[in-house]
């Protein structure tokens, strides 16, 4: 024979499906949401992502490379995803120093110490983005308003988010009629003309990127119909029984990055559940945990934080919440 | 609206070259290698030895016990020898050599292609005739299909299931058979209907094969009980269980069999060659074959004598490609590698797909990243990222809890893996460790 074959077990073909291609998926997905950004907030928009991704995958490299001496696997696209992630959770007009201690903690500490991609439970940005809102309260909270596309970093103009004026308006005592006239209409928080973290704030841009992930089966809708389903639930029960200090559901839903939370941050593969029932029960806690920090917390807005905590229990809820196996015999009774 | 099971399963490009080739007689080739292990069960013992004369069916090894099959020539010319080889599946076996002289057939077997419809034999009649000749299984398990047939006493049997579904990307071998010999067919259903004493059949057959379709409605129209129906293109829809859930919305209980239900699942051509064994007395030692691949100049499908190396099959649709990188033994999901073209068609072999070098290689292994693409893509709504963790760490009693002895290997989850991750190889691993301490601790 003067041939030589592979011998390997079945299956002998593989689907199209890479890393690298979801990678880019989730990207492609990312980008109206950083166009929107962009045209709100100028420039500023684009010099933090840029920051924030080329000191990640720089990071990832750095580590790889001379700590780790393993292979190299910036190409994969996963640290771009947490770049740009990370950029979206913070002010357009954050110092570029910060941005890079945020992307070390992101992947230093959240993903590299773990060993890598696939093996760290907390989502990467939000680390970073959280380790950023503790120990740089003031420049993490002061953002820019909208004021339209500009070139360079806005200084002068800034604001609070909506949330945080209902939040610290209803500790002042004033009444939420008065508090709604003066956040931005329903429509203006829709098209994202409101003061917020930059990825955060055009609901139709990520509503768009959400789209498109389902349409490439990137993602399911499980984890982020539950969290916006739970959300609209709870503050739906608590506006209606008081409409005088409770927002109604839609703001709840449109601000503080609820959408960019749910749509990208909570189905991060590597720190979501992987069955669809144990899906829904996360993004339901993470719908909870949510609104239960923004209506009774400190801190004005709560999906960072519910996330990561929902996060802890991803491993747990693998463990012991299980799909129905074909055959199973369903218990009478 | 086409009917499919309902949880998991993948749809890979189905690349079905020959589709519409009709099916040639390879000719006879100079030597015959026959195995005598071509089912599962006990092998087949020789009643041949070297220098014999037999002709074409005559019976050459036994099978023993009742789990076993008969084993008969493929050719007529004298016993070289009876030998060791190596069988598609990479294990030894003895298999029978037979260098071919003319071909002279038993004078039993009635060659005419007159279409015999009126079934003269009685219910055990048919079931002898089956083990007589050596009929197995011919979607790949290779079971004797006389031991499916005898239903044990206490169960029963109430619907004839027949799979033409065909999933595998590539072959075609059944998809040609149910256009080209559909009369046959279902007589050999009207002949399984009568040995299993049940009112009900059907036939399912996947939407991408309208002319089989077709032919198959026509003709199940002349006959009452049997239905054909149209099944929605997904892959592993071929596997008994996901069939059995796709036409009847029965789920066979974990750890039972089909029959449990009171349901047994026969091949389109098992169908064909019981047909021909019970009407025309010919037994099993020809099946259709489809030769296929990429760089193939001239694919097809063809009736194979048994024994015959698949160099044969694959000289006659032009050549052995340049490029060829590995050659597959069934469907590229679930077939197996086979290191030479001298490896004979046995009663299982449904084709041979000759892959080129690009697509013959695994790509480098990533680390996974929780998608749960795997858990998706499985028809049994398992979990194989957690069996192949269990199975790479040596957990084996986390592994059985975990079912992971249901497993069928279809090979969806390590299809769809983004990151390239051998989960079918560690879940194999798990298999067949879990089966060995299963079988130890029973032994106690």
């Amino acid at each position: 024979m003067s041939n030589l074959f592979n011998i390997s077990p079945s299956p002998h073909t593989h689907g199209p499906e890479t890393t690298d291609k979801l990678m880019r998926g989730v990207v492609l997905a990312l980008i109206p949401a950083l166009l929107a950004s962009v045209f709100y907030f100028g420039t500023g928009a684009l010099i933090v992502t840029a920051t924030s991704v080329i000191s990640c995958v720089g990071f990832e490299y750095l580590i790889q490379r001379f700590i780790l001496k393993k292979p190299v696997s910036i190409t994969d696209g996963s640290a771009v995803v947490t770049g740009i992630l990370l950029a979206f959770n913070l002010p357009s007009n954050l110092p570029v120093f910060i941005i890079i201690i945020g992307s070390l903690v992101a992947i230093g500490i959240a993903k590299m110490t773990f060993g890598g991609l696939g093996n760290n439970p907390f989502n990467p940005a939000l680390v970073g983005r959280v380790f950023l809102l503790i120990s740089f309260p003031v420049q993490m909270t002061t953002w820019p308003l909208p004021k339209g596309f500009q070139t360079g970093y806005i200084d002068a103009l800034t604001g609070a988010t909506p949330l945080a004026v209902i939040k610290e308006g209803i500790k002042n005592g004033e009444s939420l009629v008065n508090l709604m006239e003066k956040i931005p209409s329903t429509l203006r928080m829709f098209l994202g003309n409101m003061g917020g973290s930059m990825g955060e704030v055009a609901a139709i841009a990520l509503l768009i990127g959400f789209a498109y992930l389902l349409f490439k089966k990137i993602i399911t809708w499980h984890i982020p119909v539950s969290i916006i389903g739970t959300v609209a639930v709870f503050t739906g029960i608590l506006w209606l029984s008081n409409p005088g200090s409770f927002a109604d559901p839609l703001f709840h839903i449109l601000t503080g990055g609820l959408l960019l939370g749910a749509i990208f941050m909570a189905t991060d593969y590597v720190t979501s559940p992987m069955n669809p029932k144990a899906m829904i029960i996360y993004g339901c806690g993470i719908g909870l945990l949510t609104v239960v920090i923004r209506v009774w917390g400190a801190y004005p807005e709560g999906v960072s934080f519910a996330i990561l905590i929902m996060n802890a229990f991803v491993p747990l809820m693998n463990l012991y919440i299980k799909p129905k196996r074909f055959g199973e015999e369903i218990k009478n009774g | 609206m086409f009917k499919t099971f309902p949880s998991g399963g993948i749809h890979p490009p189905e690349l079905k070259l020959t589709g519409s080739a009709p099916i040639l007689y390879l000719p006879v080739p100079e030597t015959v290698t026959i195995p005598v292990s071509q089912h599962i069960g006990a092998p087949a013992v020789p009643l041949v030895s070297k220098g014999d004369y037999v002709k074409t069916g005559q019976l050459i090894a036994a099978g023993q016990g009742f789990v076993s099959s008969n084993i008969h020539s493929s050719v007529s010319g004298k016993i070289n020898k009876i030998d060791t080889i190596i069988d598609s599946t990479g294990y030894r076996q003895s298999a029978i050599f037979i260098d071919v002289e003319g071909d002279e057939w038993i004078d039993s077997i009635d060659r005419s292609s007159e279409i015999i419809r009126e079934i003269k034999l009685t219910t055990p009649e048919i079931i002898k005739r089956c083990q007589e000749s050596g009929i197995v299984g011919m979607g790949g398990a290779a079971f004797p299909s006389h031991v499916k047939l005898a239903i044990p006493s206490g169960k029963n049997c109430n619907i004839l299931i027949i799979n033409g579904v065909e999933c595998e990307p590539f072959l075609t071998s059944d998809h040609r058979l149910m256009v080209e010999k559909a009369a046959e067919i279902i007589t050999g259903v009207s002949i399984l209907m009568k040995a299993l004493n049940v009112d009900n059949a059907m036939i399912g057959i996947e939407a991408n094969k309208p002319d089989a379709i077709a032919c198959m409605t026509e003709e199940a129209s002349l006959v009452r009980g049997i239905s054909v129906h149209g099944l929605k293109v997904k892959y592993p829809q071929g596997a008994e269980k996901q069939l059995i859930k796709a036409l009847t919305n029965k789920e066979v209980p974990h750890g039972k069999l089909p029959l449990d239900l009171g349901i047994v699942v026969q091949n389109v051509a098992t169908a064909f060659a019981i047909y021909e064994a019970v009407q025309k007395n010919k037994p099993l030692f020809e099946r259709v074959v489809t030769i296929t691949g990429k760089s193939l100049t001239n694919p097809g499908n063809y009736f194979v004598r048994t024994g015959t190396p698949i160099v044969r099959l694959i000289d006659a649709a032009g050549g052995l490609p340049e490029d060829t990188g590995k050659i597959i033994s069934g469907g590229p999901m679930m077939g197996k590698a086979v290191n030479n073209t001298g490896v004979p068609v046995v009663k299982g072999t449904s084709g041979i797909v000759l892959v080129p070098l690009e697509d013959a290689k695994r790509e480098t292994i990533k680390p996974c990243i929780r998608c749960a693409k795997c858990s998706s893509v499985c028809s049994f709504n398992q979990e194989p990222y957690l069996m192949m963790a269990l199975a790479e760490r040596g957990l084996w009693e986390r592994a059985e809890a975990s079912g992971i002895t249901d497993c069928m290997e279809c090979g969806s989850c390590s299809y769809v893996c983004p990151a390239n991750r051998p989960i079918l190889d560690y879940i194999r691993l798990g298999k067949s460790t879990v089966n060995k301490l299963k079988r130890e601790r029973n032994a106690k």
